[in-house]
C-alpha cells in the first residue's frame, strides 16, 4: 500500500498508468515490477532495464471473459517480450495470472494459473529458457483497476511477466 | 440433549421439582417444509432470564435473536407482556399468555456458582396445551456467557421444530480492509451471530478460503506466506501452523473429509491445468482423484465420505460433477443455463449448494445430488461461495456491494436472508459442524 501511495504522488508514473489503463475507468496501479524498483522516472528508459522492459515492450498482455487463449495482440507483445528477455539473459521471470472478478474464487485462481502457464509457454516456444520462468496465479485477488464495469474486468483478466532475479 | 460440552459446558436435567426432560418427541409445533409456500413464524415469548443482573436479560436477548433470525419464530416485543415472571420454576398464567397469542413461552434464571461457573436454566411452555415442553439447566464459564444463551437457543429450536439447531456454531472467515487493489486480508473466527470475533492471521499474506475439521479444533485454508499460494492446517487453539503435502506447485481448494482424516484439494499441474487429489493426514500419502486437462476444483465430500463433487470445466465451461470419493464414475450433474461452480454438499446429504452465473447475476441455489430439482435462494450482481449451517437449513455466503464483501445468510425457503453484522468486509465464509 504504502507503494501505491508513492505512485499516485509521482506525476511520471501517473503518466505510465494512464497509457497503459483503458479510458473510461478509474485506474490505480498495484504494486509493478517498475514501482518494485523504485524507479524514479526521469528520462527515457535505460536499454536493458526493467523499466525498459514494462514502459518500451509492455510487461503484461489480456484475456478474453474465461479464455485462456493468447490473442493476436497479445502474441505481438509475447514476442516482443520474447526478443527482450533473450536478449538480456540476466533476468529471471515470474508469470503472474490474474483473473476478473466475475468468477468465483477458487475458479479464479486455476484460471489465473492457466493463463500464467499459457503465457510460460508462448515465451518458452520462443526461446525463452524454461528454467528462467515460474509462475503464480493470484486469480482475482489483485485487480489493477477497481471499478465495476467491463472495461475494468478488461484490464483485470491480466498476465504480467515481472522480472526478478541478478540483473534487476 | 446429548452433548456434554466438556470442560467448558455441562448440560443435566433439571433436578427435583421440574418435569423431566421431555424425551419423547412431542408435537413440533413449526412444521419445517422448505418446499411450502409461506412458513408462518411461531409466535414466541421469550422473558428475561431471573438472577444475574444484566445477564438475565442478555440471555434472554441472545436467545431471541437467534429464533428470529432462524425466520421460523416471531419473537413478541416485550412490551406486549402481561404477567410478570417472578418464580421461572412455577407454571406461568397461560391466559395471560394466550391472550397476547404467545404459543410457546420461555422462562429461565441465571445464577452464579460457589465455583464461579454461571449457571443457566430454562423451561419452555406450550401455553395453548398448558403444559411444560422441554427444561434444561447448563453450566458454562464465565468467559461463555453468550454461548449459554445459543445453547439454550438450540434446545429450544430443537424441541419445537424437531429438528437440531445451528445457534451454537463458530464461523471462520477471511476479514478484508484496504483497498480493493490491495486488500488485506485475515483469516478470523467469529459466533455465527457476528460476535467474539478473533483473528487467526496478521494480514500480511493473502489468506483464501478457510474451512473447519468435523471436531472444529482445526482449519484447512490456502495462503500465500510462502510465495507460491499453498494449502495449510492451522489448530486454532494453540495457533500451530502446517503446510499440507509437499507439491511442487499451486495447491488450494481444500476441505476435510467428513472423518477428518483427509484433506481434499486441487493441485496445480504443469500444463496449467488443476486436478483433485486427497491426502491422507496421518500416512501423509496422497490419491489423485481426477486427471483431467482441464480445471477440477472446489472439492466436497458427501457427508457419508462415499462421493466427492466438484467442479469442472472439462466440458467447455465450468459446471458441476459428482465421482466416487476414489475418482470413480465422473459424471456431469449440472445442466442448467449458465455456469456453476463452488459446489458444497449438505451435511443432511440431501441437497448440494452451489453459485451459478448466469444473465450477468451470481445465483445461490441448491439441488438434488443427481443435478434434479435446482432452486435458486438468492440472486445478485456479485456473490458467491455457500456454506452450510450444520443443520442443512441454512446457507451462509458473501455477496460484493458497495465496495467490499459481506457475510449473508438465507434459509432453505429462499425467503428469509439475513446479513451477519462484521467490522469490516468479508468474505469465504464457513460454518462449523455442531458439536457432538
Amino acid at each position: 500500500m504504502g507503494r501505491i501511495a508513492a505512485l499516485t504522488r509521482n506525476p511520471v508514473m501517473i503518466a505510465l498508468v494512464a497509457m497503459l489503463a483503458i479510458a473510461g475507468c478509474a485506474s490505480k496501479k498495484t504494486p509493478n515490477n517498475a514501482a518494485d524498483l523504485g524507479l524514479n522516472g526521469a528520462g527515457a528508459a535505460t536499454p536493458g532495464s526493467a523499466q525498459d522492459f514494462t514502459v518500451n515492450i509492455g510487461d503484461r498482455i489480456f484475456f478474453d471473459t474465461d479464455s485462456t487463449s493468447i490473442r493476436a495482440d497479445a502474441q505481438t507483445t509475447l514476442a516482443r517480450q520474447a526478443q527482450w528477455l533473450n536478449q538480456y539473459k540476466q533476468y529471471a521471470i515470474v508469470i503472474e495470472g490474474h483473473a476478473d472478478e466475475r468468477g468465483t474464487r477458487e475458479y479464479n485462481l486455476a484460471l489465473g494459473a492457466r493463463r500464467a502457464a499459457a503465457t510460460r509457454d508462448f515465451l518458452v516456444a520462443k526461446g525463452v529458457s524454461a528454467s528462467r520462468l515460474k509462475t503464480i496465479s493470484y486469480g482475482k485477488e489483485r485487480p489493477v483497476a477497481v471499478c465495476d464495469d467491463i472495461s475494468c474486468w478488461s484490464q483485470n483478466r491480466r498476465a504480467v511477466t515481472t522480472l526478478s532475479g541478478a540483473g534487476s | 440433549m446429548k452433548s456434554i460440552l466438556k470442560p467448558l459446558l455441562m448440560v443435566a436435567a433439571m433436578a427435583t421439582g421440574m418435569t423431566a426432560v421431555s424425551t419423547l418427541p412431542a408435537l413440533a409445533l413449526v412444521e419445517l417444509n422448505v418446499n411450502k409456500g409461506n412458513v408462518e413464524p411461531l409466535p414466541i415469548a421469550i422473558t428475561d432470564f431471573q438472577g444475574g443482573d444484566a445477564l438475565g436479560a442478555q440471555i434472554s436477548q441472545i436467545i431471541t435473536a437467534d429464533l428470529k433470525r432462524s425466520g421460523l419464530f416471531a419473537p413478541i416485543d416485550k412490551s406486549a407482556f402481561i404477567e410478570k415472571i417472578t418464580n421461572p420454576d412455577a407454571a406461568p398464567r397461560f391466559d395471560d399468555w394466550k391472550v397476547i397469542n404467545a404459543q410457546a413461552l420461555v422462562t429461565g434464571s441465571v445464577s452464579k456458582e460457589a465455583d464461579g461457573r454461571i449457571r443457566a436454566q430454562y423451561r419452555l411452555w406450550d401455553t395453548f396445551a398448558g403444559q411444560q415442553m422441554s427444561g434444561e439447566q447448563f453450566f458454562a464459564n464465565d468467559a461463555n456467557q453468550r454461548r449459554v444463551a445459543h445453547i439454550i437457543a438450540d434446545a429450544i429450536y430443537e424441541r419445537l421444530t424437531g429438528e437440531k439447531g445451528y445457534f451454537d456454531t463458530r464461523v471462520v472467515f477471511i476479514d478484508e480492509s484496504g483497498a480493493k487493489n490491495a486488500r488485506k486480508k485475515r483469516l478470523a473466527i467469529m459466533d455465527q451471530d457476528g460476535a467474539n470475533v478473533r483473528y487467526l492471521s496478521d494480514g500480511r499474506s493473502i489468506v483464501l478460503t478457510p474451512r473447519f475439521s468435523p471436531n472444529r479444533q482445526e482449519i484447512t485454508y490456502m495462503s500465500y506466506e510462502s510465495g507460491q499460494p499453498r494449502v495449510y492446517l492451522l489448530q486454532i487453539e494453540t495457533g500451530q501452523r502446517e503446510l499440507v503435502g509437499n507439491f511442487p506447485g499451486m495447491t488450494f481448494a481444500p476441505r476435510f473429509s467428513p472423518d477428518g482424516q483427509k484433506v481434499i484439494m486441487s493441485l496445480l499441474r504443469d500444463d496449467g491445468n488443476s486436478n483433485i487429489f486427497a491426502m491422507d493426514l496421518r500416512s501423509r500419502s496422497t490419491t489423485r482423484l481426477t486427471n483431467s486437462t482441464a480445471i477440477d476444483t472446489s472439492p466436497s465430500y458427501s457427508p457419508d465420505g462415499s462421493k466427492v463433487v466438484f467442479t469442472s470445466d472439462r466440458g467447455g465451461r465450468a459446471q458441476i460433477y459428482v465421482m466416487g470419493a476414489d475418482g470413480s464414475g465422473q459424471t456431469r450433474i449440472s445442466f442448467g443455463d449458465g455456469v456453476y461452480s463452488t459446489p458444497v454438499w449438505s451435511p443432511r446429504g440431501d441437497l448440494i449448494a452451489f453459485t451459478k452465473q448466469t444473465g450477468g447475476e451470481f445465483q445461490i441455489g441448491v439441488m438434488k445430488t443427481d443435478g434434479s430439482g435446482e432452486r435458486i435462494l438468492s440472486s445478485g450482481f456479485q456473490q458467491e461461495g455457500p456454506t452450510w449451517a450444520p443443520n442443512g437449513r441454512v446457507l451462509m455466503f458473501f455477496r460484493d456491494s458497495a465496495g467490499g464483501p459481506k457475510l449473508v445468510s438465507v434459509d432453505l425457503t429462499g425467503r428469509n436472508e439475513q446479513s451477519i453484522p462484521t467490522a469490516n468486509f468479508a468474505s469465504d465464509p464457513a460454518w462449523s459442524p455442531l458439536l457432538e
